[in-house]
């Protein structure tokens, strides 16, 4: 019927641009293609890494302020290991992973305060920090002697550097400043494999992504219960409605 | 007498319980031939609901402060029991409600639920239209991070282009601050949902005057059952349309929760990435989009050079539908009944919205974004202006005596 032909196609209209719209991404303007980051958010292991790292060499100039310590017991981890292993001042657990760096003078220091990292993985996503990490390389002309491909003249020095070893770039020949074409190249290695490396960085942005928001798995795990509820009300619903409008020609 | 038929008549005696329960439940007499677009004026009921009663918990934890707002988001999320899922289930519902809202205003374009004797209903449902918008954008500067934070610069900069002292009136401050926040935070917690629950009121009284319509756009009350005076291809709204709208509900509620519990940003248009960074007045970010029910707007003004024309543009934009009642001169209502020409012109009319929406979330420094709009934007007004034209010589068929099912 052509009616129906008619409404179909204002419902597909809608749906397919809904699709659209969702999977486009609303800020997908990156110029570096991004690798895509291999974590595993129910990997409690790689979790306890990823915190671990991020004590080590994350906190010390980036806060995360709107978590607390406590955080990390959902991790698999007792109050006991927290104190023990992973809180390094003298904060207590249930304080907000808070540190001394003044803004003040991290700004005359970098040129921009360090950014606190506790949200940081939901406004970059994951693909990018992981990518973002492993892009730094040696630059001469930049103050702190880095830059990054993925966020370039960034002002933050490849702390990761004794891990990761040192990188250049590497511009194919024929185009020059065209940072696309650009590779980057270990020039010398760090205490670390790359492919180690890749492992550290994985763990550490999987923990970023947890702590961006800690009841992901809770709200997926909630979710299809929720779906399986609402699956079984649609069958019981729609055979009552059946049932009343039996009557109804 | 038992004693509950005892009370409903002491009530009754005092308050027209009964009364109203039979002319706007039981004996309110429903098209029977209502079809899936009828589900969404419930539906919008239902997410007005759940946006007041999840509103209420967010504001015992919310604190309407620039210093502690985005971080009282955070603790909602973090430290509150179940503060992720009100919150998710607000954000959520805002965008959701649009989406029923845009799904039940389609159903109006589509079969003609404007036409008289309806257009106070239109006008009604309209206000609460712009009402909500208006809900919307106070809202969205609650979270008070950089989107929220220079979204809302960017619509008051628009005052700002037509009249300086009104937009420093409204933001209380030169530049959007804590003043404006707190302010935005009074109109979106209280003064915008009275008016929107006494529209919503208003609008549901008037229909129920004059009596629905169908996707035949068929006055069922011309053809009554002589004896009981029920018109003939209606039911009791109690319990067909109760039963049918619940099962409504539980679809709508299997999306709507499946959003929220898979993917709550829904790619970056529900919650934008950058609303996860705190608003900072000193770093405008490069791409600044509204979200996502208000880009087919602020495409159409992006379009235009001119800025206060641009303003004015967007503004008759939502206008202008307020007028649809008197602009369209067609001989039936249903466009089941219409000839190509409407049919042509809705469905260019909603593929330009469509793309405009579309526009609206992308960087207008692409070549192809602000053109497009403007063919667009030349496409949604034609849709209105030359509406008396084309339903008039439209080739409109006979329309049946009674629903067809």
């Amino acid at each position: 019927m052509k009616i129906d032909f008619w409404k179909k196609c204002l419902v597909q209209w809608g749906l397919g641009m809904l699709m659209a719209l969702a999977g486009s991404g609303a800020f997908a303007n990156q110029a570096v293609k991004l690798d895509h980051a291999p974590i595993d958010p129910s990997d409690m292991a790689s979790l306890q890494r990823g915190a671990q790292h991020f004590m080590n060499y994350c906190l010390t100039c980036h806060s995360a302020q709107f978590a607390r310590y406590d955080l990390l017991t959902r991790l698999g981890l007792t109050e006991e290991q927290v104190k023990k292993n992973l809180i390094l001042t003298d904060a207590k657990i249930a304080d907000y992973m808070t540190v001394v760096l003044n803004p003040k003078d991290a700004k005359a220091w970098f040129g921009v305060p360090p950014p606190d990292l506790s949200v940081e993985a939901r406004v970059r996503g994951a693909d990018w920090l992981y990518t973002y990490l492993r892009s730094f390389y040696r630059d001469d002309q930049r103050d702190s002697g880095w830059n990054n491909l993925v966020f370039r003249q960034v002002a933050m020095p490849h702390v990761l550097y004794e891990l990761q070893g040192e990188q250049v770039l590497k511009v194919e020949e024929g185009k020059p400043g065209e940072h696309h074409a650009a590779t980057l190249v270990l020039a010398k290695p760090g205490k670390m494999s790359p492919k180690e490396y890749d492992q550290f960085t994985a763990d550490l942005v999987n923990y970023l992504v947890f702590m961006a928001e800690p009841m992901q798995q809770t709200r997926i795990r909630i979710g299809y219960g929720v779906m399986i509820f609402l699956a079984l009300a649609f069958v019981v619903t729609r055979a009552l409605k059946h049932e009343y409008w039996k009557d109804v020609h | 007498m038992n004693a509950m038929s005892r009370l409903l008549g002491w009530v009754d005696a005092r308050f027209p319980l009964t009364t109203v329960w039979k002319e706007h439940l039981a004996e309110y007499y429903a098209p029977k031939n209502f079809n899936f677009w009828y589900y969404f004026g419930s539906l919008a009921m239902l997410v007005l609901v759940i946006q007041i009663v999840t509103g209420i918990f967010l504001t015992m934890n919310y604190k309407p402060d620039a210093r502690f707002a985005f971080a009282s988001v955070e603790y909602i999320m973090r430290d509150v029991d179940y503060g992720w899922l009100i919150r998710y289930m607000h954000s959520t519902g805002a965008s959701m409600f649009f989406v029923v809202v845009y799904l039940h205003m389609m159903r109006g374009l589509m079969y003609g639920s404007y036409r008289k004797p309806r257009e106070l209903i239109w006008i009604l449902g309209m206000a609460i239209y712009l009402c909500l918008m208006a809900e919307a954008f106070f809202g969205y500067l609650l979270p008070w991070g950089q989107m929220s934070y220079w979204g809302a610069q960017v619509i008051v900069s628009l005052v700002d282009a037509i009249s300086p002292p009104v937009a420093l009136w409204i933001r209380g401050d030169y530049v959007i601050a804590d003043a404006t926040l707190n302010r935005f935070f009074a109109f979106h917690v209280i003064a915008l949902p009275l008016v929107l629950v006494i529209l919503v009121f208003l609008h549901i009284v008037a229909l129920h005057e004059v009596g629905s319509n169908n996707p035949d756009g068929i006055e069922i009350k011309e053809k009554k059952n002589p004896v009981t005076g029920i018109p003939l291809d209606g039911i009791p709204f109690h319990p067909y349309y109760t039963v049918k709208d619940i099962m409504g509900v539980v679809v709508f509620l299997a999306v709507y929760f499946g959003i929220i519990f898979f993917s709550p940003e829904m790619g970056g248009y529900f919650l934008e990435d950058n609303n996860f960074i705190p608003a900072d007045p000193l770093k405008t970010p490069p791409h600044i989009a509204p979200v996502w029910y208000f880009t087919p707007f602020y495409a159409i003004l992006r379009a235009i050079p001119q800025k206060q024309l641009g303003v004015v543009a967007m503004g008759v934009a939502v206008a202008i539908f307020f007028l649809l009642p008197w602009l369209d001169r067609g001989l039936v209502k249903s466009i089941r009944y219409r000839g190509n020409l409407y049919k042509i012109a809705l469905g260019l009319f909603v593929l330009a919205f469509l793309i405009l929406g579309y526009m609206g979330t992308q960087d207008p420094n692409l070549w192809y974004v602000n053109p497009v709009s403007r063919v667009c934007a030349l496409v949604y007004f034609g849709f209105f202006v030359l509406m008396p034209i084309y339903t008039r010589l439209d080739k409109t068929k006979p329309v049946p005596e009674r629903v067809t099912g």
